[in-house]
C-alpha cells in the first residue's frame, strides 16, 4: 500500500484552516494545462509516446530547484485502492486516476507532488500544473505555478499557437489554459434558497460551479466549487481578479444569510446544527453522505460561534479521512460498505472527542 | 436514498424548511426540487462542450467535412465531433476553418492575449525515441509540412544507424 507520509506535507497542507475566510473558504486551487509539441495529446498517444513524454518531464523536472524536495509517484503502476486514495485527497484528477471503468488508468499517468504544488503528468492534457492552498488565496495560488510554468516550459517545448494561445485536448481550455477554482461552503445560502439566485448569477458572468471532486461530481454537504468558465480572450491576471471578486461578494451574501438565518429562525437553526453535531458525537454507524450533511451543518455552527471547542482544520479533516478509500487505509484492509460505516461512526467520535477533550 | 416526494428518482437535495416553529427535513430528487423552485444543490451541469458541439454541428459541416483529418495525428473532425477532444495541437490548425468560430462561442472570443511563449530552441525535437518512433514522427513532420523538425528527425535517424 502506498505510503502517504512520503508526500511533502502528507498532501493534507490545504487542509490547514489556515488561509482567508477559511471558515467558508475550504481551498483554493489554480491550475494550468500545458502540452508538449512533437506528440499527440495524452488521450489520442500510443502507450510509447506517452512513457517518452513523462521522461521528458521528468528529465525535465530533475533540473527544476523548486521541485528538488517532490515525490513522483507513476499512477499507472499503482493499485486501484492506492489511486482511489489520492483522488479522495484531491491530490490527482478522476481522469488521471483512472477510476471510471470505461476509461482505465494511462500508461505513463503520473503526478509529481511538492509542498502545495503538484504536475499531473498524462492527463487530458499532458502537463497540468496546479496549486492547492488552504483558505481564499487566488493570487497566491497562481504565483506559486506561474514560476514552475517559465521554468519548465524552458525544458520542454509547450505546444503554442499565435492566435489561439496554449493548445489544449479540449477547446474549453485553450489560450491560457488557466483554471481557478474555489471550493465554498455556502449553507446559509442553500437554507434561506438564495443559492438558485447566486449559481445562475455566476453562469451569466462566465463562471461557473461544480461539486466537492470537480467536473461531473454533484453537490454534497453544500460544498460547491466556483471556477472560471472561459479561458480564452482574457489576460491571466484579469480571470483571477475577476474571480476573487466575484468570490468576495459571494462570501459576503453567505454571510448575509447566515445573520438572516439567525434573526428569523434562531432556535430551530441552532438545535438543528445541535443535533447535526449530536449525531456526530455519538453515532455508531454513518455513511459518507450523512458525514458530508452533518458536517455542513457543523461547520455552520463553527461559523455562527455557536459551537466554540471545534476547529475548522478538524472539520477540513473529517471531511476528507472519513472517505472509504481514507479509512481502509487507516484500518489497513479492504472493508465492506457496512464496515466502512462503523469505521467511519469510530473515527468521526474519536477525532470530535480529542478535539473537545470530553469523552467518547 | 429516494425522493420523499415521487418516491422515485433517486434524492439529490436535502431541503430544510423552516416553517413556524417548526424545521422539516425534505429528501428531493432533482426534478422535484426544482418544482420548489430550487435548482440549487443539483448536480453539477454538464460540461456545455457536448450541448455546444451539437447545436453548432450543422454550421459546420458546411465549412468542415467530417472526413477533414489532421495530417499530424490522424484524427479525423468526425472523432472530435465524437469525443469534444482534439488529437494534438496541429489539430487546431488542420480544423481551422471551424475552430475560430468553435472558440468564439465558446469563450466569446478566439484570440489569445495573455501570456506568450517562445519554446527554448534545442526544444523542437523531442528527446530519445527508437528508430520505428522517429521513423513514425518524421512521416508526421513530413505530412505536416514541418520540414526543419523533419530535417531533424532526418539527422537524428542516420546517427542511429
Amino acid at each position: 500500500m502506498l505510503d502517504l507520509s512520503m508526500l511533502p506535507d502528507g498532501g493534507v497542507g490545504w487542509l490547514d484552516a489556515s488561509g482567508e475566510s477559511a471558515d467558508i473558504v475550504i481551498s483554493t486551487r489554480v491550475r494550468l494545462a500545458r502540452n508538449i509539441e512533437g506528440y499527440a495529446f495524452a488521450g489520442r498517444a500510443r502507450d510509447g509516446e506517452r512513457l517518452r513524454v513523462l521522461s521528458q518531464v521528468q528529465q525535465a523536472i530533475d533540473g527544476i530547484r523548486q521541485l528538488k524536495h517532490g515525490v513522483l509517484l507513476r499512477v499507472d503502476e499503482l493499485p486501484p485502492a492506492d489511486r482511489l486514495l489520492l483522488h479522495e485527497r484531491h491530490l490527482v484528477s478522476r481522469e488521471l486516476a483512472g477510476l471510471d471503468p470505461q476509461r482505465p488508468v494511462r500508461s505513463g499517468a503520473a503526478v509529481h507532488l511538492t509542498r502545495g504544488t503538484s504536475i499531473m503528468v498524462n492527463e487530458e492534457d499532458h502537463l497540468r500544473l496546479q496549486s492547492l492552498q488552504s483558505g481564499l488565496h487566488i493570487a497566491s495560488a497562481f504565483a506559486a505555478i506561474e514560476t514552475l510554468d517559465t521554468e519548465l516550459g524552458e525544458k520542454v517545448p509547450y505546444a503554442f499557437h499565435n492566435e489561439f494561445g496554449f493548445l489544449t485536448a479540449c477547446p474549453t481550455n485553450v489560450g491560457t489554459g488557466l483554471r481557478a477554482s474555489v471550493l465554498i461552503h455556502l449553507p446559509g445560502l442553500v437554507l434561506t434558497k438564495e443559492i438558485g439566485k447566486v449559481l445562475a448569477g455566476l453562469q451569466q458572468v462566465g463562471l461557473t460551479y461544480r461539486g466537492l471532486y470537480g467536473e461531473g461530481s454533484e453537490v454534497v454537504g453544500n460544498f460547491f466549487q466556483i471556477s472560471n468558465q472561459t479561458t480564452l480572450g482574457r489576460r491571466e491576471g484579469e480571470l483571477l481578479d475577476y474571480l476573487t471578486r466575484v468570490v468576495s461578494h459571494v462570501i459576503e451574501r453567505e454571510e448575509e444569510a447566515r445573520k438572516v438565518l439567525l434573526r428569523d429562525a434562531g432556535y430551530i437553526i441552532e438545535d438543528k446544527l445541535w443535533r447535526a453535531y449530536g449525531t456526530l458525537r455519538y453515532a455508531r454507524s454513518l455513511t459518507f453522505d450523512e458525514v458530508m450533511s452533518y458536517l455542513s451543518s457543523v461547520r455552520l455552527a463553527v461559523g455562527l460561534k455557536l459551537i466554540s471547542d471545534l476547529s475548522v482544520y478538524t472539520l477540513n479533516k473529517l471531511l476528507i479521512f472519513s472517505q472509504p478509500a481514507h479509512l481502509a487505509y487507516a484500518e489497513g484492509r479492504e472493508l465492506t460498505a457496512s464496515e466502512a460505516n462503523l469505521a467511519r461512526a469510530r473515527y468521526v467520535r474519536a477525532i470530535l472527542a480529542s478535539d473537545t477533550g470530553s469523552t467518547r | 436514498m429516494v425522493c420523499d416526494v415521487c418516491k422515485e428518482a433517486d434524492a439529490v437535495i436535502q431541503l430544510t424548511e423552516v416553517e413556524g416553529t417548526g424545521v422539516r427535513q425534505l429528501h428531493l430528487c432533482e426534478r422535484c426540487a426544482a418544482e420548489r423552485g430550487v435548482e440549487t444543490a443539483a448536480p453539477s451541469p454538464k460540461p456545455q462542450i457536448a450541448d455546444f458541439l451539437q447545436s453548432v454541428h450543422q454550421q459546420m459541416q458546411a465549412t468542415q467535412g467530417d472526413a477533414a483529418r489532421c495530417a499530424f495525428c490522424s484524427s479525423t473532425f468526425r472523432d472530435f465531433r465524437s469525443t469534444g477532444r482534439l488529437g494534438c495541437a496541429h489539430c487546431y490548425d488542420a480544423f481551422e476553418k471551424s475552430m475560430g468560430d468553435l472558440l468564439r462561442r465558446i469563450h466569446g472570443n478566439a484570440r489569445h492575449i495573455g501570456r506568450r511563449y517562445e519554446p527554448p530552441a534545442s526544444g523542437a525535437l523531442p528527446d530519445g525515441g527508437t528508430a520505428n518512433e522517429l521513423r513514425d514522427r518524421l512521416r508526421r513532420a513530413i505530412d505536416s509540412e514541418q520540414f526543419e523538425l523533419a530535417a531533424n528527425i532526418r539527422d537524428r535517424l542516420r546517427s542511429l544507424d
